[in-house]
């Protein structure tokens, strides 16, 4: 039987008394790109972070590969959006690369040899194998966001979450990160992105999460992109909708 | 002229800077590794309270030792070190825990959260000295500006007979070393949830335990130091070393070294410093310290003022 990479039960949050997303129930099958969409404040961010434990879970369960989050973190690796960091922390490209081979190191483990050709590689997948020795403050949005993502591929796991990866990057480091998560879609694995842009949405992902503190809809993108979806999950933001009508009226071209 | 020469007593190389090592080594040794052990406790640590812009958790606790004593004195009825000592941490543990608590628990931002426990803390610690006060022997001078020169008036005890040492300067040589053995041994995960606790929950690891662990040996380290360099002061020892190594690196094992030399010259030099001109030691080795950070301010490479003007 294959293995369901995300599934969550009734998942519940509230900070302060106040839900910021209830009831989400989804099974997230394996191998595909799932884009997580929603207006300002829909709690998608908050879904991921709950899903690991970042936040804590006022009501329902989270499954990963059929187990707790605790029992399967180390086949999830995450991006953080890139402003939850202090850019200027003293630590270089590779430092930060070798952070995503922690996990497998226990607490007091070393830093192998493999561990530091692993992080190479992946510095090379993202084109900033150069960079290495960069201290991580002296990088441009782009680089940043790469170095994140690099540290996510050294995680080396079978389902990864994405906390807005393009926001804030270059049109080429968008290019190439969308490239990547194709390739690791091709390899079998899942991935999950929170994602504010809709024309792209459209385009990038394989299936779409359509969240507004509740789930609106999940399912292949070319059956959720619906206007009536849509207007559900942004109710009545006119700018917003007129974006969506205008997608919509070129699809239908 | 008159002036200095009666604000600034005579020099004499010999006095000042040789006999120290020679003739008064048995005071002076001891007044130096009780600076450089409080200095590099503190520094080593204090890099990651810094980085963690939690610097002033460090005054807080520092304030809030105060009830920690007179409780700890009115329990055990007596001045020994390990009640007091307990005491004082437990004090400090409290403050961090409150803090947090505040803070989760209401709207309330951190630095006012701090900003309510340490003075609450202390309030209550100055109620309960002018309740008991008659029964408490507190040296408020001793509080405020510490007296690490009290060093050279304990009698020396011998360590596994190996040698013999005050004993507050092997406590403080004891902490120095569990300090900079765990931050070494756990340096990973306290690297990466101080840079990124998301990751760090994501993998599995435990950030809050973490911090909760930090806090505790910051109290500890904090109410180790606070009997020789003061409440006051051990802000400049927590801060000083790890944010003027941090102008001189970009790598944080580089950082941590440079904190000790910093902590080894702050010492070497606030002593001789203290000798010459007949001052508090640590009054001496915090305003050293301060000087090689305006040193670093001024000259350091790629950050300091003069490259970013002539660059």
């Amino acid at each position: 039987m294959q293995e369901i990479p995300l599934e969550t039960h009734d998942l519940t949050v509230a900070y302060d008394k106040r839900p910021v997303l209830y009831g989400v129930d989804v099974q997230v099958p394996e191998g595909k790109l799932v884009g997580i969409v929603g207006p300002n404040g829909a709690g998608k961010s908050t879904l991921i972070k709950a899903i690991m434990g970042i936040v804590p879970i006022t009501g329902g369960w989270v499954k990963v590969f059929g187990e707790s989050f605790a029992r399967g973190a180390k086949r999830v690796g995450y991006v953080p959006q890139r402003e939850s960091v202090d850019w200027d922390f003293p630590v270089n490209v590779m430092d930060v690369v070798l952070m995503g081979r922690y996990g497998r190191l226990g607490l007091m483990g070393r830093v192998s040899k493999a561990d530091r050709e692993i992080a190479e590689a992946c510095l090379d997948k993202v084109g900033m194998l150069p960079y290495a020795k960069r201290q991580i403050s002296n990088l441009s949005g782009g680089q940043q966001q790469r170095v994140f993502l690099a540290r996510a591929l050294a995680q080396e796991s079978d389902l990864y979450l994405m906390d807005e990866p393009f926001v804030g990057v270059d049109a080429a480091t968008e290019a190439a990160i969308i490239e990547l998560l194709r390739e690791l879609k091709g390899r079998g694995k899942t991935i999950l992105v929170v994602h504010h842009d809709l024309p792209t949405a459209q385009t990038y992902f394989d299936m779409l999460m359509l969240l507004n503190m509740r789930l609106v809809a999940f399912g292949p993108t070319e059956e959720v992109f619906t206007q009536e979806l849509l207007q559900k999950t942004y109710g009545g933001r006119l700018t917003i909708l007129s974006e969506v009508a205008n997608t919509v009226m070129k699809e239908s071209k | 002229m008159s002036i200095w020469s009666e604000l600034i007593p005579e020099f004499s190389f010999e006095q000042v800077f040789v006999e120290p090592w020679t003739e008064f080594l048995d005071p002076f040794i001891w007044i130096f590794l009780m600076g450089f052990f409080v200095t590099a406790a503190c520094g080593f640590l204090g890099t990651f309270i810094v980085w963690r812009r939690m610097a002033l958790v460090g005054d807080a606790i520092s304030h809030s030792v105060l009830p920690g004593l007179v409780i700890a004195f009115l329990v055990s009825q007596s001045r020994d070190t390990l009640p007091m000592f307990l005491g004082a941490v437990g004090a400090g543990v409290l403050t961090t825990g409150l803090i947090e608590v505040i803070h989760q628990k209401s709207r309330i931002k951190t630095d006012a959260a701090l900003g309510i426990v340490f003075t609450t803390l202390f309030a209550i610690g100055v109620v309960l000295v002018s309740l008991y006060g008659e029964n408490v022997d507190l040296d408020t001078d001793c509080v405020l500006y510490g007296e690490l020169e009290h060093v050279t008036l304990e009698p020396l005890s011998s360590v596994f007979g190996l040698f013999e040492a005050p004993g507050s300067v092997i406590r403080m040589g004891v902490v120095s070393l569990l300090v900079v053995g765990l931050v070494i041994l756990f340096y990973r995960p306290l690297v990466v949830s101080s840079f990124d606790p998301g990751l760090a929950r994501s993998m599995g690891m435990n950030p809050a335990a973490m911090h909760h662990a930090l806090m505790s040996l910051l109290a500890i380290v904090v109410v180790s130091s606070f009997e020789a360099v003061g409440a006051v002061l051990v802000i400049a020892m927590l801060i000083f070393p790890g944010t003027t190594a941090s102008l001189l690196s970009d790598r944080l094992p580089v950082i941590l070294g440079i904190t000790l030399v910093i902590a080894f010259l702050g010492a070497l030099l606030g002593m001789h410093f203290a000798l010459w001109l007949d001052i508090s030691t640590a009054g001496a080795i915090s305003t050293v310290i301060f000087g090689m950070f305006l040193l670093a301010w001024v000259f350091a490479p790629r950050r300091g003022l003069l490259w970013q003007v002539f660059r």
